[in-house]
């Protein structure tokens, strides 16, 4: 057997000074040439753990096999034969908590760059077209289903139902089909070229995109079944915002994560006045929060030209929620961060703009439900930050609309949808829901595993009317 | 696309389309409003539905050129096509037979109140109809507002046409005359409808006004809209736009309608060099 190779292959990056200013994409991708080194570090083994690690169970060892034997086709097959959206995920799944985490290799300190390798693949696929298969599309089963909404959840259902025969129509409420593929996640972490893509592959199976259609308005979820669809699967997403809901949080300048990532990214507010929708920033950035969000948000405002750029955190670095390589590249570009630090209220100047923010220091106490450290307030430890810019990246819930105008779907606390975990299936008949409407704010990949499962479980409903 | 079936120019500034879109004609209600969008660089703005026909499967907005957005819609002609037409969009005015219902509109908030007012009068109620403008050239769907209401009074700032006056005016009177009202419904510009709702306050008769705060998505994803409605937050585009004009901050509206002011202008001049 060969000497195992424990030297995994450094992602190229733009230098952090230079991509600090501007919008395009931080990591360049691996040459064809270590892309082969490292995926010829993967012993293939038996145990095949990547593949159960992968919440949609990518034929990994199958497509990194092709890579390596330089069977390019081959390789995007394999990949492709459980992903459809696999330029998203090479880029935006959080693999080192998912297949990387699991890989033989990682025993050793230096598992397989697996999500490097699918990027690699799906960008030589966008390159090479004329290589491209269709994937085999069974033949129509006279059957028709309604997906709500297009992020990564419904455009995976979408795809496997079209292949499956079923006559399938998206509706996205937005101008562009995507979701938080397009609105959220920054142009520098996932280029739009790559969504596009994606959503032209999901088209190519013969699925249908209608734009502006806020359903739950234009016509409801109700109106779809009575109307000839068989079955509606809502995947709609997270996109209500959370405020902090403390004094002084409506003056101008503080903006949701949602709207500030919304500008930024769907509407190419970096653009303006070319692009007509505008943001503001100004010098002293404040982003509430450290997801990943979070991380989004403070690295537009840099590269929208704030001069400092806060991530405010009331835990302490061992508790933020984003992955760990967003916050590396935050700080490699120069975003601050004050861990251990809440907001409390909000100043603003005569024009009732934001020009300040009172804060307490925190200190962690015993763990609260989450497991994680509660901060408490550590006394008499206020202070104030000038800033003339806010952020509030404190999560989303979803959006109350489909809920609220869909007779007998059941909902949580949270507002969440309530479905079957394996299935997606609600307790309304002939309705699915999957990816963040269910479980609220999660990752691409998971929703796109419920996507997944819910077609299989619509399919299965289908053929058995 | 969305295709323009009839634009015309009702006053200087102030325009009106109608819009092809069947699905959206089915289910508009008084007082709901759509997004709009130019072109793949275009803004999304709101604007509140004026009118609509199921049959025709059209949908009517009136808008003043005010920013950049609105003054290249306005370069747009009958047959020209607008990219997103996107509604209806939020809650309904709530309708019923309350009585008397007085109707305030000033400027464009006419084109807005005048289907409320008929959906109130076909519920109904007594409607009395309050238009204003500044000047007698500015005046517009005067017959439209008449034809939705039992009385129309008319005001002009300056005196051109109908009773010199603010809206507020005749506003008072009828509030301190006979009759008992039940309701005011005030649209138009946010000073207009601020100083409507501070007219009605003493006498306690509940006010209703459109907010139209900057909004994005218009869905409630994002939150521009926030407004403050008895001291809770609330999103115009998904709780609103119609509130308690009693309860609303008026400051800190106005202060949010204006934090573009700057980008705004820089917008106006892209445009105009574009088109030079």
């Amino acid at each position: 057997m060969a000497k195992i190779d424990l030297n995994r292959q450094e992602m190229p990056r733009q230098e952090p000074k230079v991509r600090a200013k501007n919008f395009s994409e931080v990591a360049l991708g691996y040459s064809h040439e270590q892309a082969v080194i490292e995926a010829n570090r993967c012993i293939q083994c038996p145990k095949r753990p990547c593949v159960e690690g992968c919440p949609v169970n990518v034929d990994i060892p199958e497509f990194i096999k092709a890579l390596r034997e330089n069977n390019m086709p081959e390789a995007v097959r394999a990949l492709k034969r459980k992903n459809a959206l696999p330029g998203v995920c090479g880029r935006v799944c959080p693999q080192e908590t998912q297949c990387e985490s699991v890989c033989t290799l990682q025993k050793r300190g230096a598992p397989i760059a697996i999500g490097r390798l699918e990027r690699f693949v799906a960008d030589w696929e966008r390159a090479n077209p004329q290589s491209r298969d269709l994937p085999v599309i069974q033949p129509s089963s006279g059957k028709k289903v309604a997906v709500v909404g297009s992020g990564p959840a419904s455009l995976t259902a979408a795809a496997d139902l079209a292949k499956m025969g079923h006559q399938v129509i998206i509706f996205e409420a937005l101008h562009v089909a995507g979701g938080v593929l397009v609105y959220g996640i920054p142009q520098f972490r996932l280029p739009k070229e790559i969504v596009q893509n994606e959503v032209n592959y999901v088209s190519s199976l013969g699925v249908e995109i209608k734009l502006d259609q806020v359903i739950g308005k234009i016509e409801t979820v109700d109106e779809l079944l009575k109307n000839g669809f068989d079955a509606v699967f809502l995947g709609t997403g997270a996109g209500l915002p959370m405020f902090l809901n403390v004094p002084g949080e409506n003056y101008g300048g503080i903006y949701s994560a949602n709207e500030f990532l919304t500008r930024t990214n769907l509407m190419k507010a970096y653009l303006f006045p070319e692009y007509m929708t505008p943001i503001r920033v100004g010098k002293r950035v404040a982003v509430i929060g450290a997801g990943n969000v979070a991380m989004d948000s403070a690295r537009c405002a840099l590269r929208l030209g704030a001069e400092k750029v806060y991530v405010v955190y009331r835990r302490s670095k061992a508790e933020m929620p984003a992955r760990h390589e967003e916050v590396e590249n935050a700080e490699e570009e120069g975003i601050i961060f004050k861990f251990l630090t809440n907001p409390i209220r909000f100043h603003g100047n005569e024009r009732g703009e934001v020009k300040a923010m009172d804060c307490n220091e925190m200190e962690l106490g015993e763990p609260d439900a989450s497991g994680r450290r509660r901060p408490v307030v550590k006394p008499g430890s206020e202070f104030t930050m000038e800033v003339d810019t806010v952020v509030i990246a404190l999560g989303t819930t979803p959006n109350p609309l489909i809920a609220s105008t869909t007779e007998g779907l059941k909902t949580t606390g949270h507002g969440t949808v309530v479905a079957d975990e394996v299935t997606g299936q609600t307790v309304k008949q002939g309705v699915w829901a999957g990816g963040d409407i269910v479980t609220g704010a999660a990752t691409v990949i998971s929703a796109m595993g419920a996507g997944k499962r819910a077609a299989a479980s619509i399919d299965a409903y289908l053929k058995s009317k | 696309m969305y295709k323009i079936l009839q634009r015309q120019d009702l006053v200087p500034n102030v325009h009106l389309f109608k819009i092809e879109a069947p699905a959206v004609a089915r289910k508009a209600q008084a007082g709901q409003f759509i997004v709009i969008r130019i072109d793949d660089k275009g803004e999304r703005i709101p604007l509140t539905i004026a009118d609509w026909s199921e049959k025709e499967g059209s949908v009517t907005v009136v808008f003043m050129e005010v920013g950049a957005t609105t003054r290249e819609l306005a370069r747009l002609k009958t047959g020209d096509s607008v990219a997103d037409f996107v509604g209806p969009l939020g809650l309904a005015t709530h309708v019923e037979k309350f009585g008397t219902v007085v109707c305030v509109a000033g400027g464009v908030g006419v084109a807005v109140i005048t289907p409320i007012a008929r959906a109130m009068k076909q519920n109904g109620n007594k409607v009395i109809s309050i238009m204003g403008a500044r000047s007698k050239n500015l005046i517009f769907w005067e017959n439209e507002l008449r034809a939705a209401s039992d009385q129309l009074i008319v005001t002009t700032d300056d005196g051109t046409y109908g009773r010199k006056a603010l809206v507020t005016e005749p506003l008072k009177e009828i509030l301190q005359g006979q009759e008992k009202v039940s309701r005011v419904i005030a649209i138009g510009p946010t000073n207009m409808m601020k100083f409507s709702a501070l007219t009605t306050q003493p006498f306690g008769v509940k006010t209703i006004v459109s907010l139209n705060p900057i909004m994005v998505d218009g869905t409630g994803m994002c939150g521009c809209c926030r407004v403050s409605i008895a001291g809770q937050t609330k999103f115009a585009c998904v709780d609103g736009p119609d509130f308690d004009g009693h309860q609303v901050d008026w400051d800190l509206l106005l202060n949010r309608q204006r934090v573009y002011l700057e980008e705004e202008k820089r917008s106006a001049e892209h445009c105009q060099h574009a088109h030079a």
